[in-house]
């Protein structure tokens, strides 16, 4: 626990609240300002979850709702990257979870309509905490594209679903990871709610040939960077300080 | 002139419609996976403290309930110790302070089962007034929305609570106000826009 305070948020730079060409952020975003205050204890503690709650499965959506021998099917791929604060240190410790549509485009979701069939060996969800240096890494396949209603003829990229506690509650952070080359990323009104390129950028993942495994799965690097705390003379760990 | 290296946040995305496959598939249907889904037991039997029950829900500009959010809360012990990582001590070892609740599917209320916080200090010492961080995320939602639940039966601590005594337009500090429903059970509605909208910080 640092009594160092986060970095201020950069609301420029995350998507707004009200993004009209999404529409379902219409209804769903405050009209009035967000009321800023310093971060108290309340905002600068969060919960803490350990190794032991993790099954061996946990990281592999190959194999995590595989019958036995079974695994999912879809082009294998690796996801690995580092938790990091806005200092460029490594977040340890941290819950990861990430969550996906099967190779098709179909989520295992009973409000979920697409005619793209389930895949009975895929589940969709995963979950990992970072190592020391704020390591993670999952194994799965490589989700399809979707359509969805929103204009008439609207698709979502590829993309798997990230969700990540810091090591305070006000670090919480929800986000998707987009696929190097993928033409839909340019087109689709949630990547568009984001006002920058540059910003956009950040949530896509390139192919990593050196850490792919020959004959057997490519890798994708999606680093995730966390807000950053002001140092204190008072404490010294190596993350939050 | 020398360049400041510091990185940029990762840019938020919403959730989407299916964030339950993620963080709580055991409600949905994906079971197996995860013998549990995260957050969703607070207190053992034996937490210090009084047991209450919050519930509620989210609703839109159009007043139509989200039977899609997803709703987690953060808050202190009965003594105003955080679980987790806290300077000043350890906390209950029967509660986890940490709730996390997709609410029903089809009228899209949740309840968390907890106990009622006790004041945590402002770094200044001054005492806040008792309460919960809320956080929702939901299909819509670009980032995610903090807000904070205090206590409508706990007038004096409200009327000196720091963070409330920042709100310029106190007539929205009701918005932030639980109601007591009668045994140890509050009633605590977020209206993301339009009339009564609730109060969100950037914190």
């Amino acid at each position: 626990m640092s009594d160092g305070t986060f970095f201020t948020r950069d609301r420029g730079w995350h998507p707004p609240a009200f993004a009209p060409g999404y529409k379902t952020s219409v209804t769903r975003s405050p009209s009035r300002a967000l009321i800023s205050f310093p971060p108290t204890l309340s905002e600068q503690t969060g919960p803490v979850f350990g190794h032991d709650m993790l099954g061996e499965l946990d990281d592999d959506l190959l194999h995590n709702y595989a019958a036995p021998g079974e695994s999912a099917i879809g082009p294998r791929i690796i996801v690995y990257g580092r938790v990091l604060d806005e200092a460029g240190r490594g977040v340890p410790n941290v819950l990861v979870e990430v969550w996906q549509a099967n190779a098709g485009g179909r989520y295992r979701h009973k409000k979920e309509g697409y005619v793209a069939p389930l895949d009975p060996n895929f589940g969709g969800c995963g979950r990992c905490i970072s190592g020391e240096d704020g390591s993670y890494s999952f194994r799965t396949v490589l989700p399809g594209p979707y359509p969805w209603p929103n204009n008439g003829n609207d698709w979502r990229p590829a993309h798997i679903h990230f969700s990540v506690f810091g090591s305070g509650f006000a670090q919480r952070l929800i986000t998707q990871m987009y696929f190097e080359g993928d033409p839909l990323i340019w087109r689709c009104p949630i990547v568009n709610t984001i006002p920058s390129r540059e910003a956009v950028e950040q949530l896509i993942a390139p192919l990593d040939m050196n850490r792919t495994i020959p004959m057997d799965s490519r890798a994708y690097k999606f680093d995730i960077v966390l807000r950053g705390r002001r140092s204190t003379m008072f404490e010294n760990r190596p993350e939050g300080n | 002139m020398q360049r400041l290296d510091y990185l940029k946040e990762s840019p938020s995305q919403t959730a989407g419609p299916y964030v339950h496959i993620g963080c709580v598939p055991n409600f949905c249907g994906i079971s197996g996976v995860y013998p549990e889904d995260l957050g969703g037991v607070m207190r053992k039997p034996e937490a210090r403290g009084e047991h209450i029950t919050i519930t509620g829900c989210v609703w839109d500009g159009t007043g139509t309930p989200l039977r899609d959010a997803m709703v987690e809360i953060w808050q202190a012990d009965a003594d105003g110790i955080y679980p987790g990582n806290e300077p000043r001590g350890q906390a209950d070892p029967n509660f986890a302070g940490f709730g996390r609740n997709p609410g029903d599917q089809n009228t899209g209320e949740w309840t968390f089962e907890t106990v009622k916080p006790g004041r945590v200090p402002m770094p200044d010492g001054r005492l806040q007034a008792p309460h919960v961080t809320f956080w929702i995320v939901a299909r819509g939602i670009n980032i995610g929305l903090h807000t904070r639940m205090y206590f409508a039966d706990e007038e004096a601590a409200n009327a000196e609570d720091p963070i409330l005594g920042r709100i310029e337009h106190q007539n929205r500090v009701p918005t932030l106000l639980a109601e007591p429903q009668g045994q140890g059970a509050y009633r605590f509605d977020i209206r993301l826009q339009g009339e009564n909208e609730t109060v969100f910080f950037d914190v």
